[in-house]
């Protein structure tokens, strides 16, 4: 981080991404209101309301153990995997609350694609790790089957590294092409929401550019949650930053307000690198 | 400490002499060296009936050509010129019972593995366990007796007979079955190892990619796990082929190469407890033939635990 006082200095943004977007004219793909998470009797997420507009990147930061990525899994009810875990409050996409019981999350997941920290290759070919979501979703035709695979591998930015090679073990690639791999066939459910839980904390540089360079494509299609500990990052993919602190969504608004002239003081001071 | 109250230099300047370190070293290496030995010592004992014999004896292969033994289709291990010395129906009867084993091990051995790491709660899994632990705690002679006065009479019977089959008392369906059911907790056990040992981050992303609980475990869980659970088929398999008293008793003891699973049949682990405990002389050619088909067997379990071996080197490899 700078030791500038102010956050002024504001990386550029990669194409695609309008920093100054105005989030509430936007209709919201995801509408999250007074949403509070219990794993066990510990309390980690506090009267949470979000809305996330559609088409659009809306990127989460704050502090280790802040409880970003916690809020992130809820939204594709990934916590549901986790035992003990306990949640009120209602959260709609598209004007269905998930939270109801009633919900079913294998749909839902479909709907609400998600991308990990840790790249994630099946131990399965290329192809077949595309293939994977529409396979089990029982898409068998192989026509239709390939045309998905290699629009979402063009679609990740990947494909011109792969197209020879699609019926090699994924696990052979590289860490950021095993990652776009990941995006690819989270892409291949078709989904309208993409959760990406800290997509490039584990990638060189060149990678992490080339990860920025596609969330600027795909927001064009896609609403893009991103959790993210790099604040250069979040200041250059989004158009809407959340800065959660404590278990609590502390500041949300136009990326470029967050950065430049931050509402909240505990915002500012975690953004120019004070803590966190 | 006796020390404690001394001075210093008394107690660090001089190495002291730790006979007792000694005695221990040399009594662990003495339990790691009896098991070499052992295996040492059951390989010459094999090889010194069957193939060469020292002294006056006469080997097995000193008076039957390893041609026959390997082609004939017959086992009359008797002496003159009736006897034949065909390891083929005993080695087919073996191979019919461990399949038969293998039909019943492999689903529910691998299902139960699977159950434990991807559906059951911890308490369920307290409870089951423990409950696959007595089952391998079972005495193969008590599974031996299920098949012979249960199995046989209980079950097969009344149900292939409503087909108009007819179900021998002994019969290598039952011996296969039970065996099955004893080499179960096996397969359930290592591959529960290997399941477990998928990373989480896997099944959370086929989870995230829309799949349901079976889909994640059969189509990500099981193929990251598959050359563990592979190498855990050829282990079981491998019992199974060793396995003696169950199938002694459950299969019979006529040796033909028909394959009827309905029928008895003797397998080699079964004639080597009819050749040792019967009343043949000890240098018969009944008795020799025993360490024939004993090198055989030990050659065919080595050789599955060597490929189940080389698997799982593999899967580590690949893993870690």
């Amino acid at each position: 981080m700078t030791d500038e006082k102010s956050a002024l200095s504001v990386p550029p943004s990669v194409q695609g991404v309008d920093r100054n977007l105005d989030t509430s004219s936007h209709s919201a793909a995801i509408d999250v209101r007074n949403l509070n998470f219990y794993y066990g009797d510990l309390q980690v997420l506090f009267d949470v309301s979000l809305k996330v507009p559609e088409r659009s990147v809306t990127a989460l930061i704050g502090p280790s153990g802040c409880g970003k990525s916690t809020f992130l899994r809820t939204l594709n009810r990934m916590n549901d995997l986790i035992d003990g875990t306990r949640c009120t409050g209602e959260c709609f996409v598209e004007s269905q609350n998930i939270m109801d019981p009633d919900v079913d999350v294998v749909l839902l997941r479909k709907h609400v694609g998600m991308v990990f920290q840790k790249s994630t290759p099946f131990p399965k070919s290329i192809f077949d790790n595309v293939a994977y979501g529409p396979r089990v979703a029982g898409e068998r035709n192989r026509a239709v089957l390939a045309d998905l695979v290699e629009s979402c591998l063009r679609k990740a930015a990947l494909w011109d590294e792969v197209s020879d090679r699609l019926h090699t073990s994924a696990m052979a690639l590289s860490g950021g092409q095993q990652q776009r791999l990941c995006i690819a066939r989270t892409l291949a459910t078709q989904p309208k929401i993409i959760l990406m839980d800290e997509p490039a904390s584990a990638l060189d540089p060149a990678s992490t550019d080339r990860i920025e360079n596609l969330i600027g494509e795909l927001c064009a299609s896609y609403t893009i949650v991103i959790v993210t500990h790099n604040m250069q990052q979040a200041s250059r993919v989004s158009h809407q930053t959340a800065f959660f602190f404590k278990g609590r969504l502390v500041e949300v608004g136009p990326t470029m307000k967050i950065f430049t002239s931050p509402g909240e003081k505990r915002t500012e001071d975690y953004i120019t690198g004070r803590f966190g | 400490m006796p020390r404690a109250g001394g001075s210093m230099s008394d107690w660090f300047s001089a190495k002291k002499n730790r006979r007792h370190e000694t005695v221990i070293r040399t009594g662990l290496f003495v339990c790691a060296a009896l098991s070499v030995l052992t295996t040492g010592a059951i390989v010459y004992v094999l090889l010194s009936n069957a193939v060469y014999a020292p002294g006056d004896k006469t080997a097995f292969f000193e008076r039957v050509t390893v041609t026959e033994f390997l082609t004939s289709t017959q086992w009359k291990p008797v002496e003159g010129d009736r006897g034949r010395f065909g390891i083929w129906p005993l080695l087919s009867g073996t191979m019919m019972v461990a399949l038969i084993s293998s039909l019943v091990s492999i689903p529910a051995g691998l299902g139960a593995a699977i159950y434990m790491t991807e559906y059951a709660g911890p308490r369920e899994r307290q409870f089951l366990k423990p409950m696959l632990e007595l089952l391998a705690g079972i005495p193969s002679v008590v599974f031996g007796f299920f098949a012979l006065k249960f199995v046989t009479p209980w079950l097969l019977k009344p149900v292939l007979g409503l087909l108009n089959l007819d179900v021998s008392i002994f019969n290598s369906l039952s011996a296969g079955i039970v065996v099955g059911v004893m080499v179960t907790p096996l397969i359930a056990s290592l591959s529960e190892d290997v399941i477990r040992s998928v990373p989480r981050s896997l099944r959370e992303a086929a989870h995230a990619l829309g799949s349901t609980k079976f889909d994640v475990s059969m189509k990500v869980v099981v193929p990251a796990a598959l050359s563990g659970i592979l190498a855990s088929f050829l282990l079981a398999f491998s019992r199974a082929v060793g396995e003696t008293m169950a199938v002694a008793i459950a299969a019979g003891g006529n040796p033909v190469m028909a394959m009827n699973p309905l029928k008895g049949s003797q397998t080699m682990t079964g004639f080597m407890v009819h050749a040792s405990t019967g009343d043949s002389a000890a240098d018969s050619i009944s008795r020799m033939s025993m360490y024939a088909v004993g090198i055989t067997l030990f050659l065919l379990t080595l050789l599955i635990n060597l490929i189940s071996g080389w698997i799982l080197r593999r899967y580590r490899e690949e893993y870690q």
